[in-house]
């Protein structure tokens, strides 16, 4: 089931990549009707998943490379479920919003598709080295959707975004192959990896491989120092291309730190604890300061992705404060932490649709050269006003849930962790002032003429937005599948 | 239809119609008004039944808190309150035909819904929720006008400071889950003693900040740019008594962290008298009434740092009122004579008789006149004050002193009499149509709230005097504290009198004292600006050029070294070892031409060859034999 899954959107791109002369209108609806295939598969799979069951669902082994103990490994539980969820609405958010893409439609969503393997795919690996090479694919296939439909100085922010996240992704390797080389016996395999804890008493060694492992999750996610890939990369991609990027790719990161690091190497993870908080701290902070000074509106959302971000990091540091014994109040952290991973992905998907919507008309980013956008299109003032909100972290939508977690856990484990509600006040005012440059005061510069939101825009934003309405006003669905497995990596963390 | 239900649809009715009301937009241009004071008046039926009935609901939420709702005395009698304000204030509003109704209606109702939810919350969490929504319903309403410039950054300077002071509340939430008693309202006093403090303390800030109570009353003032429905609504009666509100709920943890019962106390004394004192320095209606609510206020957070829940709770009720009619008529003269400048509305009360004599009885209210709502009111919340510090007694009084001034000084300015031909007689810097172009009439739905919100104003001063007192003290468990005696009635009754009449003086001569400092709201602005916004933005601005210059230039430089390095190895790959395997093929070749030297083809060379490689090897054989 799991491996249908994870190749349909890639046997459906080899079709469009087959088919040279395919007029484009019919390939970009094979590609919308491919996205609500997933949707509903997936649906299938989360109506399917019982979250009280231990252990992983819809498993599926083979043997692939028994030389080196790696099989071809998947499975699903309550931490991967709602990021498979995430991912296949933001894809099927991005068909739509492509539904208006001129530019060689058909390759564009044969790219985007293979995209869609690979972030499935490595929401379900179950293995080091599957997850390895879906890490590896996505970081190529994203080279390719900015340097091919991007704007601006695409190439040289494909490079640095590739050069650098693959970089990354060779210290994660030297980590995996650390865990490899401890465990006995030697293997990849990420169940047999968490049940046996191999670095459980070399802390050195522990260490090291832990810091490999965070050095290289650190650059996907982005913390701060490692995150001056995101701006260029997000402000020169197409709309959908920035929108899978924050939505998804940075989940990637995150999701390692609660899938392998936490589970596998729980000493070191409880020694490092406080380092990683601090980075956490600082990425909220510094990521929200640099953000409100930004006058490039994607730029400016690029940076509140690193502020959300280091929510998470701050949140899953916490649960490694095992000293102050309070299981409950770590099961929140991590529960926010995996709340926030999904809310982030939903809420920065729809801004950037938003600000691809100013691109598309005025072909400029800049906050100053708008004005008084409300009159022209109140849609897109409605849209990018629930957006904004939802990104401050309003009660209502579900970044409130996430964050209200990730603080009441964290600030209840360790108090100082309240010097990151800096983040949501400095958040609130930068996205004010953006609303307010863009859409409010009289209308000038490229406001005049603006043609509000398309049908494709609205049925690509509306859904995300009205997702995170939905989660913020009845979090328990998404709630009950998530706090069952936060509270596990929470119980793998304090072993 | 249960009162469990009830409960919910109070809550959900207005949210739903208002959502529905700014998701269709100009569509529902035309029945935006009748449909919102149709919603409203089922609120209030619904708040009705609910304050009788005293239902609690609760479903599961996030972080092992619930989502949970219950009406109780204290509850119930806001509720009411709050749902006949919004009522009346609706009413007004639909006298007022202008632009995007549908999104003033739809707001005004999801604000509804939040308060609501403020006022029946038993959990941080459910609190938290509705406290945020009330604030951003804040942002929107004031910057209602949002092709004005000014007023949506009013609104935001409004929005964010009570999000600086809500950050209390996430503290709160993360200490009440530490200190084990979990999330609920009640058990919140429960909380372990370290932990209890830091509740506290957040608890106290948040309810300081949304009652603005100094040092976060600017906000107020800036809030006054919004629509006046909006001020009588949220910025009187209803978002900033929701501060009120808090610390009366939470009176029992106030008490039970001594220092923050003394704080709150000493909190809403300060800021009823200095507020007081701003409010007679301003020359502008809506900005004296602005600072007049954060003074009041100041009485109702007294109140719960008192613990005297009864006292509080019917100064809210009394307030709620009052004010909200003062803002309406404040709201009815702006559009009516286009400006809210007390020199401009001088006499303005004579024009519209029935407007005027509701504006005599909410100023007659405000100043502590006998029997009018907040006379009684605020000596119940004195008595309690003089039973337990008598210096809190003292600055109280005083603050009750300025309220009568600043009262006054409305009162008397709006009924003087004037010249017989209105337009001349006025100052020239301050006539009408400044703010906007005067109607000249005041609608008869306007007069119709204004009315009922005088009936108020003027009756409910009862729930502080004997028939009403006794219950509902017992209601609301506060049988405890002391009550004012007739005396102290009475003495503050000749001193409201006393004051009015220095005022009148004061006014006819002129010599109303005006100092710049409390003109300008005690420089609260120059504060926030030269303490809080202008370091934060360079700040932003020097994190950003660092994030430039430093850390992206540091791994562009990595990106550029590393070429650089390969680049220079290229080079000593090709000139080095490259080179030293060509030297090589050099040398072997060199010494290949070396070796055709002896081949010369001349015999004779060849025999000393032989002889020399012969002795050579004669001599060897000699040596090593």
């Amino acid at each position: 089931m799991l491996s249908l899954l994870v190749s349909f959107p890639l046997v459906v791109a080899l079709g469009l990549l087959a088919v040279p002369r395919l007029p484009d209108p019919t390939a970009r609806w094979v590609w919308v009707v491919s996205e609500a295939v997933v949707v509903l598969a997936v649906a299938g799979l989360w109506a399917a998943y019982d979250p009280d069951t231990s252990g992983l669902a819809f498993e599926e082994q083979v043997p692939w490379i028994p030389g080196i103990g790696s099989s071809y490994h998947l499975g699903v539980d309550g931490l991967s479920l709602p990021l498979l969820a995430l991912t296949a609405v933001i894809f099927a958010a991005g068909a739509v919003y492509a539904l208006r893409e001129q530019q060689r439609p058909r390759v564009h969503a044969a790219l985007f598709l293979f995209l869609q393997t690979t972030c499935l795919g490595l929401f379900v690996a179950q293995d080091l080295i599957v997850f390895f090479v879906f890490f590896d694919l996505s970081i190529v296939a994203m080279y390719f959707a900015i340097a091919g439909w991007g704007h601006g100085d695409a190439a040289r922010s494909a490079l640095k975004f590739f050069l650098y996240t693959f970089l990354g992704s060779l210290v994660l390797l030297l980590g995996f192959i650390g865990l490899y080389v401890a465990a006995d016996p030697h293997t990849f395999d990420m169940v047999e990896l968490s049940a046996a804890t191999p670095l459980a008493d070399r802390p050195v060694a522990g260490g090291l491989v832990l810091t490999a492992i965070l050095v290289g999750l650190a650059v996907k996610t982005p913390t701060v120092p490692f995150h001056t890939w995101l701006p260029p990369a997000h402000t020169d991609a197409s709309a959908v291309g920035s929108a899978v990027l924050a939505a998804v790719l940075l989940k990637m990161g995150t999701y390692g730190f609660v899938r392998i690091a936490m589970p596998m190497l729980p000493e070191a993870w409880r020694a490092f604890a406080w380092a990683i908080i601090a980075v956490g701290v600082v990425s909220v902070v510094y990521g929200a300061l640099v953000a409100l000074a930004q006058t490039d509106v994607k730029r400016m959302i690029a940076y509140t992705s690193v502020n959300h971000m280091g929510y998470v990091v701050v949140a899953v540091g916490a649960a490694g404060l095992v000293a102050a014994d309070d299981p409950q109040a770590r099961a929140v952290a991590v529960s926010g932490a995996i709340t926030q991973m999904v809310s982030h992905g939903l809420i920065t998907g729809a801004l950037f649709l938003l600000a691809g919507v100013l691109y598309d008309r005025a072909g400029s980013y800049d906050l100053a050269s708008f004005g008084g956008l409300a009159a022209p299109a109140p849609q897109l003032a409605t849209a990018f006003a629930l957006g904004a909100f939802a990104s401050l972290g309003l009660p209502g939508f579900s970044g409130f849930i996430a964050e209200f977690q990730v603080f009441t856990g964290s600030i209840a484990v360790a108090p100082i962790t309240a010097v990151a509600l800096v983040g949501i006040l400095v958040t609130a005012a930068l996205f004010l002032n953006a609303f307010q440059r863009l859409f409010t005061g009289p209308t000038q510069g490229h406001s005049t003429g603006f043609t509000d939101l398309r049908r494709s825009e609205l049925w690509s934003v509306g859904p995300l937005l009205a997702l995170t309405i939905a989660i913020g006003l009845l979090p328990r669905p998404l709630l009950e599948v998530v706090e069952p497995a936060a509270r596990t990596v929470v119980e793998l963390v304090g072993r | 239809m249960t009162a469990e239900l009830a409960l919910w649809a109070l809550v959900v009715l207005p949210g739903v119609v208002g959502a529905s009301l700014c998701l269709t937009g100009h569509r529902s241009q035309r029945i935006a008004a009748p449909v919102s004071v149709l919603t409203a008046a089922a609120g209030l039926a619904l708040a009705a039944v609910v304050g009788a009935a005293g239902p609690a609901v609760e479903v599961a939420f996030v972080a092992g808190a619930s989502f949970g709702l219950a009406v109780d005395a204290l509850s119930g009698l806001v509720v009411v309150t709050v749902a006949a304000v919004t009522l009346l204030v609706l009413v007004f509003a639909a006298g007022d035909v202008a632009d995007g109704q549908a999104r003033f209606h739809g707001l005004m109702l999801l604000f509804l819904a939040a308060v609501l939810v403020t006022a029946t919350a038993t959990t941080l969490v459910t609190l938290l929720l509705a406290w945020e929504v009330m604030g951003a319903m804040s942002y929107a309403l004031i910057g209602f006008d949002w092709r004005q410039r000014g007023k949506p950054e009013a609104g935001a300077n409004a929005f964010l400071t009570t999000r600086t002071a809500d950050l209390g509340l996430y503290v709160a939430a993360g200490a009440a889950l530490a200190g084990g008693a979990g999330l609920a309202l009640a058990d919140l006093p429960a909380a372990s003693t370290g932990w209890r403090h830091a509740i506290a303390a957040g608890v106290l800030v948040a309810a300081l900040g949304k009652a603005a109570q100094l040092p976060f009353s600017l906000w107020l003032s800036r809030a006054m740019e919004g629509p006046s429905p909006v001020s009588a609504l949220l910025h009187s009666a209803a978002m900033v008594a929701m501060g009120g509100y808090l610390l009366l709920r939470t009176h029992d943890l106030l008490a039970a962290t001594g220092w923050a019962a003394q704080a709150a106390a000493w909190a809403g004394a300060l800021t009823a008298l200095l507020l007081g004192a701003v409010a007679v320095a301003q020359r502008d209606l809506k900005q004296l009434l602005a600072a007049s609510t954060s003074a009041q206020l100041g009485f109702v957070v007294l109140a719960a740092g008192l613990g005297a829940v009864s006292a509080g709770a019917a100064h809210f009720a009394a307030h709620a009122a009052t004010k909200a009619l003062l803002f309406l008529i404040a709201g009815a003269w702006l559009s009516a004579l286009g400006t809210k400048q007390l020199s401009a509305l001088r006499g303005a009360a004579r024009r519209w008789p029935l407007v005027g004599v509701t504006a005599g009885v909410g100023a007659l209210a405000l100043a502590g006149v006998a029997p009018l709502a907040l006379w009684a009111t605020k000596d119940e919340v004195l008595a309690v004050a003089l039973e337990q510090s008598p210096a809190l007694y003292v600055v109280g009084l005083a603050a009750a002193g300025l309220s009568a001034a600043y009262a006054g000084k409305v009162l008397l300015l709006v009924w003087a009499r004037l010249p017989a031909d209105t337009e001349a007689g006025y100052d020239d810097k301050a006539g009408f149509d400044v703010e906007q172009a005067g109607t000249r009439r005041v609608g008869w739905l306007k007069q119709l709230s204004l009315v009922v919100l005088a009936a108020g104003a003027a009756v409910l001063g009862a729930l502080a005097l004997p028939p009403l007192r006794e219950p509902l003290r017992g209601a609301l468990d506060d049988t405890g504290s002391a009550t004012s005696t007739p005396v102290e009635l009475l003495a503050s009754a000749v001193l409201a009198l006393a004051v009015l009449a220095a005022t009148a003086v004061l006014l006819r001569r002129r010599r109303l004292p005006r100092p710049a400092w409390l003109a300008g709201w005690l420089g609260l602005g120059t504060a926030t600006q030269t303490l809080v916004i202008r370091p934060v933005w360079w700040l932003a601005r020097a994190l950003a050029r660092f994030d430039d210059r430093v850390v992206d230039r540091a791994v562009e430089a990595t990106a550029t070294r590393t070429v650089d390095a390969a680049r220079r190895l290229g080079d000593a790959d090709v000139r080095g070892v490259d080179g030293l395997v060509e030297a090589v093929a050099r040398r072997t070749r060199a010494l290949g031409d070396l070796a055709r030297r002896p081949q010369t083809g001349q015999l004779h060379e060849y025999y000393v060859q032989t002889v020399a490689v012969l002795a050579l090897g004669a001599v060897l054989l000699i040596a090593l034999g």
